[in-house]
């Protein structure tokens, strides 16, 4: 009895392969294979304000991004520097209260508070982070979970910076097209961005830091300053999100430091595809507006994302985007071995 | 060609828990030497690396480069100064190709000081640079290998990739750890005289080895350790042929083929 | 005076909480961040025995406690194990997890004074003229009972020793064959039994709310880390530093700074020395 045997093989398509370098610029169909996906993202992403049906939605718009900054920022820490951050939360409160304080107290308009609460923001998270950034990655995570739960019960148990019920009366957009223009070009800016940054040497560095730190620290560089450059890169982008929050909701409280914005992030990553950073930025777009279709539900929502989350994780799923990338570089076959 | 001592360590002790890994062991290597440390599995040889390159934190002892103390100091600031290490334990960026491993160590600050692979003392594209310094160290250049993924090469390229991840620091001493184990003898006979050149570049050598045949060939003094301790130290012969080197080895067959062939 | 007892009562009530953790991280070397859910999860069942089914206080005690260990045991069966090694999945799973649990109680409503679990005991005694509640002294009793128990299991009895060896070193566990996959369950059972215990007998001081579930986790993680992330002794060790810093800060500054001397303590143990008390985790300095 002879049985044949067969595996499956996966090679990498003509298109991709020619599209090499300077190759691609060969003929239209090559440049149109990279650079069509793109433009349908920033294309579509830009469009979006404007076929959206209602003002609620385009308010949704708006949250969409402040989540896809986020879940950038957990995409690029944990895939391609090998810290898991379970406290988006945090990010998003310190950039939200600090720009709420400079718009209340201070009267700061919204061009000043959102970049100066960006990058003090960064500072101060980066500072409280400091600790934790030569141990071992179980230390970040255990910290991360534990600061967005602590500091909203010192912020509630000591009633300092308006307590539970927040600072009211912060200024919003002057504009809603502002609004939510504002946001998707953040989110593209920083998008492409980040993936040019990983690929350049710094990015290298950041990647050697996850695989293998005592081969970087062999290679004369300290691993806990490039860890700190991350965590900084990282929390410019949560506290940018914090503080446009604020300004977009007119208000700072503890909520901001909910668990939703730690959840959604890793969740919207683990489905859009962990490693990709445009699968983070997809996940969100999946995620959120479900999340508000199904706001009736209370905090269901949450359980509902944790056990999705759950679910890709332990089938091991690789995520939307990581899929959809290698159905477009890559295609199968049997073959006879 | 051996000027005054370049690294010194003076009673170095390690203890882990109960264990005494090293028992105030002490050693120095004249600048532009090659001084091998053989002994037997678990006399401590690598531990004994660790210690002097910052990775463990010695019990006690010291240790000094230059006449200057670096004991308490960081691996990568030990680094820094020109002191690299190979790990025994190969460590490349797997994910990577093999001239992308070398941008790191290329990005590091003493890389950048240093410098001067091309046009003196400015370093050019991080990309070229690592593949003039593989091609260094025996990668064919216009071929395909600096370009496989890490993963995917032979030990005794991965070997050279760790001493080509030194070289891109310009160091002073780099400290190998067993870089000819794991090779098949022609890798061997292709690896001696990068090592001899490497001496002749300026580049003080520690080797540790099991392989004593090819280490005797290029190591100017021997140190042999048993148990943590210092057993005795001279030139390869005097090593040889001291009785206690011989216990300690059971009187081994490999001692008894060098004897032979030394 | 009340300090020393107060203070006792508060370390002890800490150590039962951060016991269940240690042991987990310990033996598998998975942070189970479930953990709180666990405790609220206790304490839900033996409400709904005690309320719902009207069965015997002292039934619906254990019977809650086994089903705790369960529950964690199948959590570990059919979500961790298959994400053992890979270090992010892990974290994220367990979290994810425990907050499907947690929020998933929140929306079924546990709020305000409905549900509540009765004291041992009633009543009150007299220790050096200080009213200390008979439960809270139970508590004390039960609690330091626990700890002999854990000693006296992991010093003298074969699971015990395993469950030891495997904390120690996996690899030359598994030599010796113990199954280091059943180990991890027996250690996840166990650490909820612990999660369950400390409800069972800290719930009756206040009223079963979704928010104590967090507020377990974090204490519980700050014992850990101050004990060294494994050690158990190290955790009982560093329960009562942490309990006695509380209670001395609720004395002199104020009972709301209590969550401060937490943070506080992980952020100075973590600069300090971070491997904790008893660390085993020595190689977060010496890894090579």
């Amino acid at each position: 009895m002879h049985t044949e045997e067969r595996r499956k093989e996966r090679l990498d398509r003509g298109i991709k392969v020619r599209t090499v370098g300077i190759y691609s610029l060969m003929s239209w169909r090559e440049l149109s294979y990279l650079t069509v996906p793109r433009v349908v993202l920033i294309l579509g992403m830009l469009l979006l304000p404007l076929i959206m049906p209602s003002m609620y939605w385009q308010r949704v718009i708006s949250i969409v991004c402040i989540y896809a900054l986020l879940a950038l920022s957990f995409d690029f820490l944990a895939h391609y520097v090998g810290l898991v951050s379970l406290g988006g939360a945090f990010f998003i409160g310190t950039g939200g209260y600090l720009a709420a304080i400079l718009n209340t107290s201070f009267g700061l308009p919204f061009y000043l508070t959102i970049p100066i609460a960006t990058i003090v923001g960064a500072v101060i998270c980066t500072g409280f982070l400091l600790p934790c950034l030569p141990l071992r990655g179980v230390y970040f995570a255990i910290v991360t979970l534990m600061y967005p739960l602590v500091l909203g019960r010192i912020i509630e148990a000591l009633n300092v910076l308006g307590g539970t019920d927040g600072i009211v009366g912060v200024a919003s957009f002057p504009n809603r097209w502002l609004e939510q223009y504002f946001m998707i070009l953040m989110v593209l800016l920083f998008l492409f961005g980040m993936r040019r940054l990983v690929n350049m040497d710094v990015g290298l560095v950041f990647r050697a830091v996850k695989d293998n730190d005592q081969a970087v620290k062999a290679s004369g560089m300290s691993i806990t300053f490039y860890k700190a450059v991350a965590v900084f890169i990282a929390s410019t982008m949560g506290c940018l999100g914090g503080a446009c929050l604020v300004h977009i909701y007119m208000w700072s409280g503890i909520s901001q430091f909910a668990l939703d914005f730690s959840i959604i992030p890793i969740a919207a990553t683990v489905i859009g595809g962990g490693g990709t950073l445009v699968g983070a930025v997809l996940g969100c777009f999946i995620l959120v507006p479900i999340s508000e279709l199904l706001r009736t539900f209370g905090t269901l929502r949450i359980v509902f994302y944790s056990l999705i989350l759950v679910g890709f994780i332990v089938l091991r799923s690789e995520g939307v985007m990581v899929y959809g990338q290698r159905k477009y570089h890559q295609f199968e076959r049997w073959v006879k071995v | 060609m051996s000027g005054g001592p370049i690294l010194e360590a003076k009673e170095v002790t390690k203890a882990f828990g109960g264990i005494l890994a090293l028992n105030r062991v002490s050693f120095h290597v004249n600048e532009g030497d090659i001084l091998g440390i053989i002994g037997p599995n678990g006399s401590g040889k690598t531990t004994l690396i660790n210690c002097v390159t910052g990775f463990i934190r010695m019990t006690s002892g010291r240790v000094l480069f230059r006449g200057k103390e670096i004991t308490r100091r960081p691996p990568h600031k030990i680094a820094d100064m020109g002191i690299t290490r190979t790990f025994q334990i190969m460590r490349p960026y797997y994910s990577l190709p093999a001239y992308k491993n070398l941008v790191i160590p290329l990005f590091s600050p003493r890389a950048k000081r240093t410098g001067g692979w091309r046009g003196g003392g400015k370093l050019g594209d991080r990309d070229t640079v690592g593949i003039d310094i593989l091609e260094e160290i025996g990668f064919e250049r216009d071929s395909f290998v600096p370009y496989k993924m890490a993963s995917s090469l032979p030990t005794g390229y991965l070997k050279r990739l760790e001493l080509a991840r030194c070289l891109a620091l310009k160091p002073e001493i780099i400290l190998c750890d067993e870089v000819f184990s794991g090779l098949s003898m022609s890798e061997i006979a292709s690896m001696v005289p990068l090592i001899e050149r490497l001496q002749m570049e300026g580049i003080t050598l520690v080797m540790i080895e099991h392989r004593l045949r090819e280490l005797f060939r290029v190591a100017n003094r021997v140190m042999v350790l048993n148990f943590g301790e210092k057993l005795t130290e001279g030139t390869p012969e005097e090593v040889m042929a001291d009785e206690k080197v011989k216990v300690a080895y059971f009187g081994s067959e490999e001692v008894e083929e060098v004897m032979s062939y030394a | 005076m009340d300090i020393l007892i107060y203070g006792t009562i508060n370390s002890v009530s800490l150590a039962l909480m951060a016991l269940g953790f240690a042991l987990v991280y310990g033996i598998s070397r998975v942070p189970n961040f479930a953990h709180g859910a666990l405790y609220v999860v206790c304490g839900f069942i033996t409400w709904s025995f005690l309320h719902g089914l009207g069965l015997n206080y002292l039934v619906s005690i254990l019977l809650a406690a086994f089903i705790t260990g369960v529950i964690g045991a199948l959590i570990y069966q059919f979500v961790l194990i298959r994400v053992r090694g890979m270090a992010i999945s892990e974290i994220i799973a367990s979290y994810a997890m425990g907050l499907a649990i947690l929020e998933g109680f929140r929306w079924y409503g546990f709020k305000g004074t409905t549900y509540t679990l009765p004291v041992f005991v009633e009543g009150s005694m007299f220790i050096a003229d200080i009213p200390v509640d008979f439960h809270r002294v139970l508590v004390v009793g039960i609690g330091a009972a626990v700890v002999s128990f854990l000693w006296l299991f992991t010093h003298h009895t074969r699971i015990g020793l395993a469950l030891r060896g495997m904390a120690q070193d996996e690899r030359a566990a598994l030599m010796l064959g113990i199954d280091s996959d059943f180990m991890a369950v027996v250690a996840m059972a166990f650490g909820s039994v612990l999660a369950g215990l400390s409800a069972i007998l800290l719930l009756p001081l206040g009223n079963i709310v979704v928010e104590a579930g967090y507020n377990v986790l974090i204490l519980a993680i700050a014992v850990c880390i101050v004990g060294g992330l494994g050690s158990w002794m190290g955790a009982v060790l560093a329960a009562f530093i942490i309990g006695f810093a509380q209670i001395l800060t609720v004395v002199y500054w104020g009972a709301h700074y209590q969550m401060v001397v937490a943070l506080l303590a992980i952020i100075f143990t973590l600069i300090l020395r971070p491997s904790g008390l008893f660390g085993q985790q020595k190689e977060l300095e010496e890894r090579v």
